[in-house]
Formats: C-alpha cells, structure tokens, sequence
C-alpha cells in the first residue's frame, strides 16, 4: 500500500460534498473577466478614451494599490487590472475548501472514521489539494475562454488565466501546510487567511503610490506577495510568462513543508499544541450577553482592526486621486459620467465608504446567523433550558449584528477621514465629515442584518437567503446603473437609499424610515423566535 | 407535594411525522424514574416538551407545577437539563462553560462542584474544542449536578462514558436522591436503569406502553424455564401461555406467562424431569420484547 492509497475515493467524497459550492464559486468567478472586458470595450471603445481613462483612473495611485498595477491601455490591460481582486478572491476560496476538507474533517472526527479504512498516510491531504487545484486551473480556463469570446488575443487570455489559477493553487498549498499546524479547523483558516492578508497588505504597500506600469517606490515588496505576482506576468501588454515559475515553485516548496509535517504528528494532533483555558469562569462570563461577547468579540475586533487599516490606506490615496485629476477635462468628464460627482476623490470617497457598507451588512447578517448555527449545532437548546428566556438569548446575538456594522462603518469612516485630512490638510474638516459618511451607510447595513435577524426568528431553514439578498443589493449597486435598470427595482436595496452625505443638501429622513425598518423587523424576529420549535431542523 | 412531571395525552407533529402520539407519563417527587424506548421513539421530543423548548399540538404537560411553554424561565431556575450529545463552543474551556450554565440557572454549590470535578477526572481547564465525546458529557454533568435544583431531567447523559464513570454517576445520581431530588433519566443503559431508577416507563413510537416498578414489571411477566426431562416433550407447545420452545434432545427451554406457569409445570413432571431451572425474565428480555413488538419492522 502507498501512502497514496485511498486518494481515488477522497477525491470522489469531495466531489460529492461540495457538488453544489464549487461549481458556483468556479462560475461566478470565472464569468466577472469576460463581463468586465465587455464593459471596458463599451464605455471605451476607442484608443484616445482609454488612454484618457488610463491616465486619468486606472493608474490613479489608490486604484493601483487596491486592484493592482496596469500595464497599457489597451481593453485586455485594463480587464487584468479590474480583475485583481479575482485573484484574491481565488486564494480565499482555495484556502477554505482545502481547511474544510483536511482539518476541519479531523477534528470532527469524520478522518478516523476513513482513516480506519485502506487509506494512504498522504491521501487526505492529496486529496484535497488535487480537488482544490483542479478547480483553480478550471477557473483559469473558463476566464480565460470567456476574454477569447469577449474578444480579446488568445496568449493574453492564456496568460491571466493561468495567472489567476497559480494564485489559487499557492494558497491551497498554503490552506494545506496550516491544517497540518493546529488541532483546530478554525486556527488552520486563521493561519492560512493571516498569511493571505499578510500578502495582500504586501502588494498593496507595494504598489500602493505606484502609478502606470512603473509601480511604486517600493515594488519589490509586490513580488514578495503572491498576490502581486499575477499582475506582474504583463497579460496583454509585454507578456513574462516566466513569472509563472513564482508559483509553481512556491508552492512546492511548501507542500514539500507540508507533506512530511502530516505524517509527523498523530491523527487529529497538530504541530503547536492547544493552549489551556482558565478553570473557572470570569466575572464577566454571566448571562447570554456575556457569552455572547465571547463569541462575538475576536470577530469585532478583527474587523475593526481590518477596516481601520484599510481606510487609512484609502484614505492616505484619496488625496493623490484628487490632484491626478485636475486639469485634465477630458478625464472629468468621463467621472462625471461614470459616478455624477465632479471631483474624483470624492467620488473614490463615495464608491470606497457604499463598498465597506457592503462588507459590514455582511458582517452583521453573519453575526445574526450565528444565533442559527448555534441552534443547529445543538448549543442553544442548554442554555434555554436555564433560567434564561428566548427573547434574551437571541437578543444577545441580535446585538453584535447591530453594534458591528456601527463599530465597523465608523471606524471605517474616521480611519478614512483622519488619512484623507493629514493628506490634504485638514483633519478638523475631513474627519467629522468621513465619519458622518460612515455612520449613514450604518442603517441600510442595519436592514440586511434585521433581515438575516428575521430570517433566523421566523423562516429559519431559509435564513442562508440573507446572503442571497445581500449578493442581489450588491448586484444592484455596481450593475444597475451600468444595466440602466428603473428606479423602482434599484430602490429594492437599502443601499440605494442611503443619502450621499459627502455631497450637499441630503437629508435624514430616509436613514430614519431605515432604522425604523431595522426596528420593526428585529422585532418581529424577537416575536417569531418566541413561538418556534428549538431547534428547528 | 406537587408531582414534578405530569404528562397526559400529549402529542406532537413534525410535518407529517407524529414523533408523540398520546403520551402519558407521571414522575413523582423524589424518584428517580427511567424513561426507555428504542432510538427514534420520541424521548427526547417529551423532554424537549417538558422544558418548553417545543410547541405541543395536544394533551397536558405539567412541570414542577406550571406550565413549561408560558412559565419557562421560572420553571427553569428550578432544573437542570444534560441532554445526549453536550456540545461546548470551541474557544471556552469546561470549567468556564460549568460556571457560565450554573449562574444561567441561578447559582452553584462551588464545593460541589470542586468534588464532582475531581470524582468525574475531569480537567476544566481544556477547550472545549479539545474534549472528548465522553469528556463533554461530564462538563454536563458536571454542571447539572452541581447546581441546587430540585429536578434533574437527563437525556441519555452517559453516552460516551467509560464504566468506572459509569459507577461515578450512579453515586452522584444517589446522592441527588437522598437529597430529595427528583429525576428524569432517559437511558439505554439497562444496568444503569435497574440500579438507579424507582418506576420506569417504557416508550415506543410516540407512546407510553409500560409503566411500574421494575418489580411489577418483572412479575407481571414470563419466567424462563431450563429443564432435561426423562420422557419425549409432548403437548407442551399446545399449553396456553408458553412461548418460543426449544427441544434439543432430552434438554429443553421455553418461556411462561406466569399466570399459566402452574399448568405448565404439572405438565413437566408429568413426562419426568430429571433437572430444572427456572429464571425471572431479564430486565433484558424485557426490553427486547418491547423495543421489537409488532409494526417496528417495515420494510
């Protein structure tokens, strides 16, 4: 017997388990190329227009440090740089399923259960990885099929295609060697995101102050990210296939760590011992409310921290965004078109603050379905069997989905103010205001996650359709002027509703009316919630 | 004093399922009362209705005197629940999930809880992600026991637990007694049931079908009987009340109703009997009979 026996069957398990998420991830992901490509060809159809949108966006320094550097301004060019979060969002997926399917499955118990069988000492984690890459390369070909049929040259195609699915395959290796690190599946995601973050922050210093092809002063610590790599093969412009090497041989250097590292230690051990906790409960552990903040806290703070990063980083750019675009016309009018504001900062501004928004409804509708995994994983239904009461519990949960989109929006909002004031000039004008930006995105993000809230007290067998809806919102907010869809259906999303605070004249009554929506419908949360089976299937 | 537990006629529906189907079930103050039935026969759906945690569709549950869906948490500060599979949230350790479920209920006896870590061998300082199937269940336990409650109501609460903390709960489950205590144990355990429980009652698709002591149930059963006789059997499997014969040569066994366990003996010294044992029907039978009687089976 190899040590490979038994992979065969892991694959097919896999296949089996996750016949519905992969196809959709491989999907979704590889069409977004090919539609950005359209775009481009529609709103530019001419060389003078995309040099101008070069020049005046694209290698606009805080657009480079988020999505990447730009190499010509040709429609391929400009696709592989608005296509640079695809990457990213490539390497999370890769890093997940790879945990899901070898860490998380020893902790559950479920690899014994296999393990007992005729299986190789290697063939769980090969497993895995084979399932995980070939979705990555599968990825890359579909992109790439999709930019040949929007039109674009066949090498080109090739190359950001193959670019984006080595990124993957990095950081399944990467997802790979953490599950082998500690006892628990939520340690090997927080190791394997760590180091995707770390990557991304690399990059994103790397290039950040970068403009055009030339990259910023301190482009070398791009190629020290894995996520600055596949920028860095020039698709359509001077292609380097031999950047390509950098992943491929990452990556097995890593899985060369990996390998030996899984067989050294004991089935469900892991590298680094699991700490101790305290024998007794603290003082403040009383109540739902204090579990709760258990709970919930390492999650609130971790976002906090990311997004006060992050807009320090946005807002550090925006002033540069502002100064590219004076005097420049042609360029203006263009912004003007696009987003209705004249300045480009602000603008950059607008669409950076309605983005985070996104991110924190979603944070919230995940804060308010973790009263639904607690209830399917059987941990609910112990503590309604003490002298605590439905409404209570729940309510505990309810809080975090509520105070986590606010916490997240204002840091969001003065992290931005306070990078964007030092830039130009004025903290004491530009940070009051950015916060106040921040805060009224904060009741529309309240609406999805009163929703997910409601969903939970109410349908919860259908409380994942939060997601659904939050993906539709997302949908309406980048699509729907682009689709040129009526008003009344991108009035559908609370988002669309939120008044541009940074621009003049705007009034309070719509954030009111959506605060009180989030009242009304975490209410009846509470209500539905008290008259259901527990647990509900 | 009040009865703790009375249930009559209750009934519950999932969908088209009817998970209890008329269920009576009467648990007296300071007992400590079995509650047994084959998998799936809607144990856990009464105890879920005992503590309000399920809406009925029929019938009338009491609890310690009120009613568990109106007055739930009430009732509650006056109970403890483990249920059959315990499971703790991965990032806090046993001893903060004990101390956290006992001040939930309203308070527990620290010395107790000093003691019962120590006779279950339990560390509280581990994750609760790092804890066996067994050791889960004693964090449970643990805090159920160790709170001051008069009623316990355990589902199936030593699953994944190894004999010698087999005997460990029993002595606590006595010493829950002898305090007054009353409770509920739902179990498969059949030693665990005929060493702690007072009455026990008998579940099975959704419905109640024995209740008594366990004496009562055994007498108003079948006794097994062993003997080698010195003549061919004959025209005993004819007798009324005699079940599931085997002749093998000279020897032979066969169960009898008590109520026909007279004739059935005038008939074996009758033909002669050399040797003769005779047994009362194991709490094992017992069960057997009950959990695979009649519609069970489908195909």
């Amino acid at each position: 017997m190899s040590a490979f026996t038994g992979t065969r069957h892991l694959v097919r398990l896999i296949l089996r388990r996750d016949r519905v998420v992969l196809p959709i991830w491989i999907l979704l992901l590889a069409v977004l190329p090919a539609s950005y490509a359209g775009t481009y060809a529609e709103l530019y159809p001419t060389a003078a227009e995309r040099a101008a949108y070069l020049a005046g966006t694209a290698s606009n320094p805080s657009i480079v440090a988020l999505l990447g550097p730009v190499y010509g301004d040709s429609v391929g060019a400009l696709t592989v740089q608005r296509a640079g979060l695809l990457a990213l969002i490539a390497a999370l997926a890769s890093v997940l399923t790879v945990v899901r399917h070898t860490r998380t499955e020893e902790e559950a118990g479920r690899r014994e259960l296999l393990g007992a069988t005729v299986l190789g000492r290697y063939a769980g984690l090969t497993a895995a990885l084979l399932v995980t890459y070939a979705a990555n390369l599968l990825l890359g070909l579909l992109a790439a099929a999709g930019l040949v049929a929007a039109g674009l040259p066949g090498a080109g195609s090739l190359l950001f295609g193959a670019g984006v699915a080595l990124t993957g395959i990095v950081f399944a290796t990467v997802g790979g060697l953490a599950a082998q690190l500690t006892e628990s599946a939520a340690g090997a995601r927080g190791t394997g995101l760590g180091v995707l973050g770390l990557a991304f922050v690399l990059r994103l210093a790397g290039d950040a102050g970068g403009s055009g092809g030339t990259g910023g002063s301190a482009e070398w610590l791009s190629w020290l990210s894995p996520l600055g790599w596949s920028a860095r093969d020039r698709a359509f412009a001077d292609e380097r296939w031999w950047v390509l090497l950098l992943p491929v041989l990452f990556s097995a250097v890593v899985a060369l760590v990996a390998y030996p590292v899984s067989v050294r230690r004991d089935l469900g051990g892991g590298v680094f011992p699991p700490r101790l906790g305290p024998a007794t409960a603290g003082p403040r552990l009383v109540g739902p409310f204090g579990l709760a903040w258990r709970l919930h806290r390492g999650q609130l703070l971790g976002w906090t921290v990311g997004f006060g990063l992050l807009g320090l980083v946005l807002g550090g750019a925006a002033d540069a965004a502002g100064e590219a675009v004076q005097g420049n016309q042609q360029v203006a009018e263009i912004l003007a078109r696009l987003g209705g504001t004249s300045a480009l900062a602000e603008a950059y501004l607008g669409g950076t603050l309605s983005l985070t928004a996104l991110a924190a409804a979603g944070y919230g509708i995940q804060a308010a379905l973790r009263a639904r995994a607690e209830e399917t994983a059987g941990r609910a239904e112990p503590l309604l069997a003490t002298a605590v009461s439905r409404s209570r519990w729940l309510a505990a949960h309810l809080l975090f989905a509520l105070l986590g989109p606010a916490v997240v929006l204002s840091v969001t909002g003065l992290a931005t103010g306070l990078a964007y004031g030092l830039s130009s000039g004025d903290v004491g004008g530009e940070l009051p205001r950015l916060l106040g930006a921040g805060l009224a995105q904060v009741p529309a993000a309240w609406v999805l996650a009163g929703l997910a809230a409601l969903l939970v007290g109410w349908l919860p067998r259908f409380s994942a359709g939060a997601w659904a809806v939050l993906a539709g919102c997302l949908l309406l907010g980048q699509l729907g002027a682009v689709l040129e869809l009526d008003q009344w259906a991108l009035d559908i999303s609370p988002f669309t509703h939120t008044p541009q605070v940074l621009g003049s004249g705007w009034t309070a009554t719509p954030l009111v009316a959506l605060a009180a929506v989030t009242a009304a419908l975490v209410t009846l949360a509470l209500r539905t919630f008290q008259t259901r089976d527990i647990p509900t299937p | 004093m009040e009865t703790p537990i009375e249930v009559s006629g209750l009934v519950k529906t999932f969908g088209r399922t009817r998970a209890l189907d008329g269920l009576d079930l009467t648990v007296r103050a300071g007992e400590v009362h079995g509650f047994l039935g084959p998998n799936g026969a809607g144990k856990s759906t009464t105890i879920r209705a005992l503590l309000g945690l399920l809406r009925t569709d029929a019938g009338a549950v009491r609890l310690l005197g009120g009613d568990p869906w109106r007055d739930a948490v009430a009732l509650h500060r006056r109970l403890a629940y483990v249920p059959g599979d315990v499971t703790l949230w991965p990032n806090l350790s046993g001893g903060e999930v004990i101390d956290l479920l006992g001040r939930m209920r309203g308070g527990l006896d620290p010395a107790r809880r000093a003691e019962l870590l120590e006779s279950f061998e339990l560390d509280p300082r581990k994750k609760g992600r790092a804890y066996s199937k067994g050791n889960r269940q004693k964090v449970g336990l643990v805090a159920a026991l160790a709170s001051d409650v008069e009623l316990l109501i355990l589902d199936e609460p030593t699953s994944g637990l190894d004999p010698l903390m087999e005997e460990v709960f029993q002595h606590w489950v006595r010493r829950a007694k002898a305090d007054g205590r009353t409770v509920l144990l739902s179990s498969h355990i059949l030693a665990e049931v005929e060493a702690l429980c007072d009455r026990v009652t008998i579940i099975r698709n959704g419905r109640d079908v024995e209740t008594g002591t366990l004496t009562d149930l055994r007498h108003l059963r079948r006794t097994s009987i062993e003997a080698e006789l010195t003549g061919p059997v004959d025209g005993l499997g004819k007798l009324a009340g005699v079940h599931d014969l085997r002749v093998d040569g000279a020897r032979m066994r066969f169960d009898v109703e008590n109520a026909a366990l007279a004739a059935a003996l005038r008939r074996l010294t009758e033909i002669g009997v050399r040797s003769l044992v005779s047994q009362p029907p194991t709490l094992e039978e017992l069960f057997l009979r009950h959990y695979q009687a009649e519609p069970t089976v489908r195909s």
